[in-house]
């Protein structure tokens, strides 16, 4: 009986072995690995180039790929994880989890610059309010005249507590009105019409026509005219500039003793990996693409001025900030 | 007789009881297991208990009883007049269709039932629409506590209607033709003979529908119109998801739990038991006729209950079709998930009817054999305890049994175990309303004889259970089976690869602009339901 455990185990660990000798383990998120997302053509391509064998692990969002890693600690089977925003890279890196990167990131380029040994961005979008021109011809110009507007004009938010998109209005409003964000959201409160646990929630009541404005992203646009092949719905241009999110993945310790980890993360700062992520993520490539992108992302919004907090001010004040949007707008 | 029957019973007794122990450990262990790995991890840091409890959960509390409270009453106070109209009029044509209906919302993620009600009630809805249209003026905005009710009351209504309408239906025929024969008015026949079993099944019933409207998360947020409208649920969700601080969940977790026992309790207080029919019925249930206004009245409540059910499904159906059905039918992406979704329900469903078998075969002979002494824990735990389970949000049971797995083995491997047994356990209070009213009556019908001819175990259960539970069985399946297909719960929160079901794969084409196509999996994720229940009624009602 002993004996038999005892092969079980030397057998299992063998395997184990080869496994991950050809096998590279990504945690990402369910948008990304759907059929429609990047997943399916990032792992063909890198497939083709590595002679290994690419594995998706899909959870439901960032937050989500997040609490995975902390709940597997040690014993995570990821040696990337994909898919976090700078928002959560603080929270990530006291986890002890994620390791440096050492890679050459010259080809990556995002607005205002990125420096981090961990987390290395592939993608970023910018926040930004999507208006029905059927229900609205005049939209806000700034943050200014949306909170100060016509309150029967309604707009649709999320929830900072829940959400990622809500989280990034809050910041965005915190980056321009400062102290007075209390008193702006208190205004505002009586434009919107609900706040919704998360943006699908959200974007489904605007899609629906119950508000003519939802908080999404400046590339919104880019997906009803480029696959359905609308212009109805587009973004409002702000002139106190836009809110930044930038799409970073991160090394995990595992990783560090799998050589198809960082060959991966350079592989994503290249060509071959930015070119699938406009039209299947829907947001900025970070990264130099082999074609110019679908003339339709150069119909979209050009924010004056990218706003973005860094992540220690951000973990540091988040829960402060929350209680401060909590009060103003349960008023 | 009697005298050499006691030492013969008390065994048997002791073994049935079994079953209904088997089934609380089951459901303990559940929980309990959740609890430990929660404990465990939250002890590390167990500063965010004690930061909890601050004026913003004050408020939290309170609005979390007010909707909830609120919505039982929206919900339960309709569904006795719905109940007691479709008991009335027991052959009218497409009221089996109705009752099918009925069951369709519990298979509907929130956000779907939102969007099905807003399509009715909303800005854009049919409602204003028609106010613009006749020149009535400006609809109303449903945003804030009404929305919350209208959208609660959709989900209820039709499942408390089901529930009550389960109990009426175990009133003896006897009664009926007495009734008739006595020439009883309408108001006395609901005052003497409908009102006492359905008061005898509406503390469980409201108690299980209040518990639903306490751990609504997305519609209380979605139309609650801002965060003044939060429940205890999102802030549990806030501190495990965004915060991940295990010992604040487990703190407002228990809260939770606290309060709603308190409600519960309140509840049962007000209800009382209904006194066993030990006569064998002699006739069958003969429909009195019934008066022209009485007909026209009920009449009219069925069919205001049609439109308010019928319409956001309408609306369902009506976006689901816009979809291209064809290429999503044929997707392997959605075949999968669908797959998925009928063996993890299927089984579970399975689970949940073995379990609550017990539980309420169990109670009832606890019940038999404390004759008229007050009862006992585990009695009142095989009955309103179970639903207990309802009120533990299934992203803590997630992510206890998560926490405590990982210390043995590959937690996610056991994902698609851990759907399995919570949506069982979830659906164990359901399928009690639904087999619970059956089975008492009767037992208290037939268990002296079986003791008398000495008919015991399995041959019980073939010749004397199953006839009379297989109709109710096959009714508490189906709404177990419904209530699984559409749960999202406990992997929502980290996600797993195997387990890709349904519901989940609708949320994510919704979250990436594929609206359309989640309508389209709406559609086919209501229409199986639909369809389950028709073969479980069509199986539970055949002619022996």
């Amino acid at each position: 009986m002993r004996i038999f455990t005892l092969l079980t185990a030397a057998a299992t660990a063998a395997f184990a072995q080869v496994a991950s000798a050809d096998t590279l383990t990504v945690y990402t998120y369910e948008s990304f690995t759907a059929e429609w997302g990047p997943g399916p053509q990032v792992e063909k391509a890198f497939e083709a180039e590595c002679g290994c064998d690419l594995e998706f692990v899909a959870v439901a969002d960032g937050v989500a790929l997040l609490n995975r890693v902390r709940l597997e600690g040690e014993a995570t089977k990821a040696d990337i994880v994909l898919g976090l925003d700078t928002n959560l890279t603080t929270a990530a890196k006291a986890t002890g989890l994620f390791a440096e990167h050492n890679i050459d990131t010259a080809a990556i380029t995002v607005p205002g610059g990125w420096s981090d040994d961990v987390f290395v961005p592939y993608d970023y979008g910018y926040f930004a309010v999507i208006y029905d021109t059927q229900q609205m011809t005049t939209p806000p110009g700034s943050l200014k005249e949306l909170v100060e507007g016509d309150a029967g004009q309604k707009i649709v938010i999320q929830d900072p507590r829940t959400s990622t998109p809500g989280l990034g209005l809050l910041l965005w409003m915190k980056a321009v009105y400062g102290d007075k964000a209390g008193e702006a959201w208190a205004e505002l409160s009586d434009r919107i019409l609900t706040v919704t646990p998360g943006w699908s929630e959200a974007y489904g009541l605007f899609t629906s026509g119950e508000a003519p404005m939802v908080l999404s992203y400046t590339t919104s646009p880019a997906y009803h005219m480029i696959a359905e092949d609308t212009e109805r719905y587009q973004a409002a241009g702000f002139s106190e500039g836009h809110y930044l999110q930038i799409e970073l993945a991160g090394l995990t310790t595992r990783g560090t003793e799998n050589p198809l980890a960082r060959q991966f993360l350079a592989f994503m700062t290249g060509p071959a990996f930015q070119d699938v992520i406009p039209e299947t993520n829907w947001m900025f490539p970070a990264g130099k693409t082999s074609e110019p992108l679908d003339p339709a992302f150069s119909k979209l919004v050009k924010p004056q001025e990218t706003l973005l907090i860094d992540a220690e001010t951000v973990e540091a004040n988040r829960q402060a900030w929350v209680d401060e949007w909590l009060s103003a707008m349960s008023r | 007789m009697a005298v050499r029957d006691e030492p013969l019973t008390r065994p048997r007794g002791a073994v049935h009881e079994w079953r209904g122990l088997a089934g609380l450990a089951f459901i303990g262990l559940l929980i309990g297991g959740a609890l430990l790995g929660l404990v465990a991890e939250g002890a590390r840091d167990p500063s965010g208990a004690r930061d909890a409890f601050d004026p913003y959960l004050a408020r939290v509390v309170r609005f979390t009883l007010l909707q909830a409270i609120l919505s039982t009453l929206a919900s339960v106070l309709p569904a006795i007049v719905v109940a007691r109209a479709l008991s009335r009029h027991g052959a009218f044509r497409g009221r089996g269709l109705l009752l099918r209906l009925f069951s369709v919302p519990l298979a509907l993620p929130q956000i779907v039932a939102a969007l099905g009600v807003l399509a009715l009630f909303g800005r854009a809805g049919l409602l204003a629409d028609l106010a613009s249209a006749s020149g009535l003026g400006h609809w109303p905005s449903i945003y804030g506590l009404s929305g919350i009710l209208i959208a609660h009351a959709f989900f209820n209504v039709p499942l408390a209607a089901r529930l009550l309408l389960q109990a009426l239906d175990t009133i003896p025929a006897d009664h009926w033709r007495l009734a008739s024969q006595l020439g009883m008015a309408p108001w006395s026949t609901f005052g003497l003979i409908e009102w006492p079993a359905m008061r005898a099944a509406l503390p469980g019933i409201a108690g299980l529908v209040f518990m639903l409207c306490v751990t609504s998360f997305t519609i209380v947020l979605t139309l609650g119109g801002g965060p003044a409208a939060t429940t205890l649920e999102v802030a549990i969700y806030q501190a495990l998801r965004f915060d991940f601080d295990p010992a604040r969940a487990l703190v407002l977790t228990a809260l939770q739990l606290g309060l709603t026992i308190a409600i519960v309790w309140l509840l049962a207080r007000l209800g009382a038991d209904l006194a066993g029919e030990t006569s064998i019925a002699v006739s069958r249930r003969r429909y009195a006729a019934i008066g022209g206004v009485e007909t026209l009245f009920n009449a009219a409540v069925l069919m205001l209950a049609l439109a308010f059910v019928g319409g956001p499904i309408a609306a369902i159906v009506a976006g689901g079709l816009e979809a291209d059905l064809g290429r999503l039918i044929g997707e392997h992406a959605v075949r999968a998930a669908l797959a998925t979704s009928l063996v993890l329900a299927f089984v579970a469903a399975i689970l949940c009817c073995l379990l609550t078998f017990g539980l309420v075969s169990g109670r009832k002979r606890l019940e038999a054999r404390r004759r008229s002494s007050p009862a006992g824990l585990a009695e009142r735990l095989m009955d309103s305890g179970t639903a207990l389970v309802l009120v533990v949000p299934p992203i803590i049971i997630g992510a206890g049994w998560f926490l405590l797995l990982r210390l043995f083995a590959d937690a996610f491997a056991f994902a698609p175990v851990m759907v399995v047994c919570v949506n069982a356990v979830m659906a164990i209070p359901f399928v009690v309303r639904a087999i619970r009213p059956a089975h008492d009556s009767a037992f208290d019908r037939h268990d002296r004889l079986c003791r008398q001819l000495g008919i015991t175990g399995m041959a019980r259960l073939r010749l004397v259970d199953w006839p009379v539970m297989r109709r109710p069985l096959a009714t508490g399946f189906a709404f177990a089976m419904a209530l699984s297909i559409g749960d999202l719960g406990v992997i929502a929160l980290f996600g797993s690869e195997q387990v890709q079901t349904l519901p989940y794969l609708l949320l994510a084409r919704m979250s990436s602009y594929r609206t359309a196509d989640a309508a389209g999996i709406a559609l086919i994720l209501a229409v199986f339901c639909f369809l389950l229940i028709m073969l479980a009624e069509r199986l539970g009602g055949e002619k022996r």
